[in-house]
């Protein structure tokens, strides 16, 4: 395939997928699934791509996205919630006084919202990215569950609403405001991995030792993509605040970073759009095509035994361990879904196909051949 | 007398009680190829870490054209271990990481290959250039660097032709075969355009053929690079072959230097390597 | 002054449990790098499996505790096998990645079986006295949990230190391949280190549940993480060191929760944590590793 005729694909085809969600955006009703799955899709993409970045392109095993996705939402609400509407949120404590008439617009609250993350990372970062392997992925856990702790805590009361959490969040009006800032942050880390800063980071991932010595500064470059997947996760975390319209210390627990990670297992460690495209699936799956698993079913008069409310679940986990099992390497490995890719992917399966018909079209050429 | 590029003085390392590398101290001059030869286990490898700054060495300097850019002394727990000499000659403190020193102008290999595993032979090389590199990250991003990345690029197709790597540049570096590997790590290393290249058993695991070739391939990288090289290695007919000088240590220490015919016939040397029956 | 006392007690006790669970932890990361990220809910269900016996089966508690033992064990060797043996080969990340499902999986199971609302946890009337010791009254089980952990810890210790399993297991941890090839059972060790592991985790869990009123299906991801960092804290691999680290979590943290801001008892847990980290990376009692270049 020449040059040309890639780019032509790809635009093509991003024009059809901008267009169906345009479609979805138009002519289904606003409670429809599909446009659940689709807004939910995309910003579990953006985490898991900042998860990605971390995990799958630097190689340091991180677990703390939950608390970076706590705070990003934290900080996006805490600006944004009507000037009107906060008397109402914190009825139970009062809202701080240098809160009470600040608001700010939704654009500047998300980059705001990333920003705080990024700092908190900065620091975090001092510390904890001189922790190896393991030691680290636990101080990040365990970071993740101090900010859960002190953001539900009383003396945050009247900026944070304590345990009740705060809701009334406002979000885009329009329902493709959602996908435009996912889009936008995912460009924008593809552009980075993809430059010299993203080789750098993949290099360290293959061998730190021999990274060093090839003159990368490794805790600069650790600090780096830990800073940049965390002001990623805390927009992420921000738009899922917009999208619940409610957040609290409960919304990002640990179990929340796992379900992220296992969606960044499933598309493959370093892959961009293995990332992508296995959110949207996962969810899609946990959401909606496993839905009718908990609701009880009758063929005729015979109830269908085990279906009742839980059991999606139950099935939802034993299909990420069998994908973890035995499909380790994920939807793509570390390759990213590329036009050649596709073309080599049927060049390898069609021929097989054409190959048996030719078999049997022919049997006596075969037959001589062994002869 | 020559200039010298490297010049290690009386560098200690202790690792708890042992001592790997005992007051050692030797030079690299300018335009010189100088092996460090021993039995396995005296010290070469630890050397090798403690002058590209992976260890800190426990006492003693390390200087790179004069410029000191590594010193040390006991400290610590090691105060009361220390078991080694010239304790407080060297009151400065000096460390850098592995990519400083790098930048400086020193490259090196590993005894056990370490490529970037997953990337192509082209990137392997390309990531080695990013030394030299001005760009941040915002403008990295937004391919503000194009030019330096164009730049860096190109040099790294040159670099490959003159290596005869141009054939594999889209292999993935570890599906090359083993030779080609070692051929990669010192094509990698000179990509950080280093003055002086120190090699750690480039010839280990290699066929005769294989090292031969080798031989011939150093020297070429010395002379078409303007290069010193320090290297270790065990293949007696590469280092005799090749070397201006040699260096001899056993069990840390230094027991003899020189060139190759003095080293071939000196009885410390043989003693080491082939051991002395106990009553003679 | 008996408040104090009081408080230790209650600390020992909670962090005697803590050390209970840490070992498991702690034993299966020596053998086999793995952060069992499912420990924590086999823990969980262990009060489940409580809750069947007694609740359900009215099974009196002396065998249903037994019952119990014996059913997470199972569970516990049956992930093995299911969830981790055929990773074996492949890098450690597949191997935790799997681990986390597992706990995902659970978890979800739990929910399902039981539902997400909390169960009542049966009540031994035997653990549940109350004893009196100078001025400070307390529960039989707060009393017996510490003294039993000890000898559960002394007895650990010699298995390991003193029996042919033990050395085996030490050998097996040292150096996967090589130990393979002296002609060790690598599969009988590491079931024996999951067996023993999951044991603690019933006993553990009935000590935990006993003076708790009730068990939902996260019941077991706090304790659990708390466990984790407990081994971590003693230094992952060694035993004693879990001991010690469930100790020190246990007390200090009981030590907050009876102050005024018993609300970040956890989260000085997780700063103790990462302190200790940065000065001694390894935990109190653990080896040093370094990479050979």
């Amino acid at each position: 395939m020449t040059k040309t005729t890639k780019t032509i694909s790809s635009c093509v085809f991003a024009l059809v997928v901008a267009a169906a969600i345009v479609c979805v955006g138009q002519f289904s009703s606003p409670s429809s699934m599909l446009r659940t799955v689709l807004q939910m899709g995309a910003v579990y993409a953006l985490i898991a791509v900042s998860m990605n970045l971390l995990n799958g392109f630097t190689g340091l095993f991180s677990l703390g996205q939950a608390g970076f996705m706590t705070l990003g939402a934290y900080a996006y609400a805490i600006f944004t919630i009507p000037v009107d509407a906060r008397d109402g949120v914190y009825y139970l404590t009062g809202v701080a006084d240098w809160l009470k008439n600040f608001s700010l617009p939704i654009p500047v609250a998300l980059i705001l919202a990333g920003l705080v993350g990024a700092l908190c990372a900065y620091l975090v970062g001092i510390p904890v990215l001189r922790l190896k392997g393991d030691y680290f992925a636990i101080a990040t856990l365990g970071f993740a569950e101090i900010v859960r702790i002190v953001m539900a805590s009383t003396p945050l009361n009247r900026v944070t609403n304590g345990s009740m959490g705060l809701t009334k969040i406002p979000g885009f009006k329009s329902y493709y405001g959602i996908f435009i800032v996912a889009a936008i942050c995912i460009a924008l880390m593809v552009l980075m991995l993809n430059s010299t800063y993203g080789r750098s980071f993949k290099a360290i991932r293959d061998d730190e030792i021999a990274a060093e010595a090839m003159g990368i500064n490794l805790a600069h470059h650790k600090q780096l993509a830990f800073v940049i997947s965390s002001f990623f996760a805390s927009i992420g975390g921000a738009l899922m605040a917009m999208y619940l319209n409610a957040v609290s210390a409960t919304t990002f627990t640990v179990a929340v970073t796992y379900y992220i990670l296992l969606i960044v297992v499933i598309g493959g460690m370093g892959s961009v759009t293995g990332s992508v495209l296995s959110a949207f699936l996962v969810i899609a799956a946990k959401e909606w095509w496993l839905r009718p698993l908990d609701q009880e079913q009758f063929i005729g008069g015979f109830k269908i035994p085990l279906l009742r409310s839980g059991f999606r679940m139950v099935i939802f986990s034993v299909i990420l361990m069998l994908v973890v099992l035995f499909f380790r390497r994920g939807i793509m490995g570390d390759h990213e879904l590329s036009w050649d890719g596709i073309y080599g992917f049927f060049k390898k399966t069609l021929p097989s196909l054409f190959h048996r018909k030719n078999k049997t079209q022919d049997p006596e050429k075969e037959g001589g051949a062994n002869g | 007398m020559a200039e010298h590029v490297l010049k290690i003085q009386d560098v200690t390392m202790q690792f708890g009680g042992v001592v790997a590398v005992d007051n050692l101290s030797l030079e690299v001059n300018r335009g010189e190829i100088v092996s460090l030869i021993g039995p396995n286990g005296a010290g070469k490898t630890t050397a090798f870490n403690a002058i590209t700054g992976v260890y800190e060495p426990t006492n003693g300097a390390i200087f790179f054209h004069d410029k000191m850019i590594v010193s040390n002394h006991p400290q610590g727990k090691m105060k009361k271990l220390y078991k080694g000499e010239n304790n407080g000659k060297y009151p400065k403190v000096i460390r850098k990481t592995p990519d400083k020193i790098t930048r400086l102008g020193m490259a090196r290999t590993f005894q056990n290959i370490r490529l970037f595993k997953s990337m192509t032979v082209f990137d392997n090389v390309l990531i080695a250039k990013h030394l030299r590199r001005t760009s941040n990250i915002f403008t990295a991003t937004f391919r503000l660097n194009y030019k330096e990345e164009k730049k860096m690029r190109e040099e790294t197709m040159e670099l490959l032709r003159i290596l005869d790597l141009l054939d594999v540049k889209d292999e993935i570096a570890s599906s090359l075969p083993y030779g080609k590997q070692r051929h990669l790590e010192i094509a990698r290393a000179l990509a950080t355009n280093p003055e002086l290249l120190l090699l750690d058993e480039p010839a280990a695991g290699m066929n005769p053929q294989e090292t031969d070739e080798l031989t011939a391939f150093i020297r070429r990288v010395r002379d078409e690079f303007h290069l010193t090289v320090f290297l270790i290695e065990h293949h007696m007919n590469l280092v005799m072959d090749i070397s201006d000088r040699i260096y001899v240590i056993d069990f840390g220490k230094l027991i003899a230097s020189g060139k190759p015919q003095e080293i071939q016939n000196n009885p410390e040397v043989i003693k080491a390597y082939l051991g002395v029956a106990d009553d003679e | 002054m008996s408040a104090i006392l009081q408080n230790c007690l209650n600390g020992l006790s909670i962090g005697s449990i803590y050390a209970l669970i840490a070992i498991g932890y702690t034993m299966v990361y020596g053998i086999l790098r793995l952060i069992n990220f499912a420990h924590g809910d086999i823990f969980m269900m262990a009060g489940y499996f409580m809750i069947i016996c007694m609740t359900d089966c009215l099974i009196p508690w002396y065998i249903s505790i037994v019952l119990v033992i014996a059913a997470t064990v199972l569970l516990g060797v049956l992930t093995e096998k299911i969830a981790y043996k055929p990773l074996r080969e492949a890098p450690r990340m597949s191997i935790m990645i799997s681990a986390i499902g597992v706990s995902y999986l659970l978890q979800n199971l739990a929910t399902y079986l039981f539902s997400a609302l909390p169960k009542a946890y049966p009540s031994i009337d035997f653990l549940n006295k109350t004893i009196k010791i100078g001025n400070i009254s307390t529960s039989l089980v707060t009393f017996i949990t510490p003294i039993l952990t000890v000898l559960i810890v002394v007895f650990l210790v010699f298995l390991i230190n003193k029996t042919k399993v033990g050395m085996a297991m030490r050998a097996v941890s040292r150096d996967f391949e090589t130990s393979q090839l002296m002609g060790i059972k690598i599969n009988n060790v590491i079931s024996i280190t999951f067996v023993i592991g999951c044991a603690l985790a019933a006993i553990g869990s009935i000590l935990y549940f006993t003076p708790r009123p009730s068990v939902t299906p996260l019941s077991g991801s706090l304790p659990g993480l708390k466990c984790f960092v407990a081994a971590v804290f003693g230094g992952i691999g060694s035993i004693p060191g879990a001991l010690v680290g469930g100790f020190l979590i246990g007390v200090s943290e009981t030590f907050i929760k009876a102050g005024a801001y018993s609300e970040f008892s956890d989260a000085v847990t997780f700063v103790i944590l990462i302190i200790v980290l940065l000065f001694k990376p390894t935990g109190l009692f653990g080896e040093k590793t370094t990479e050979k270049v």
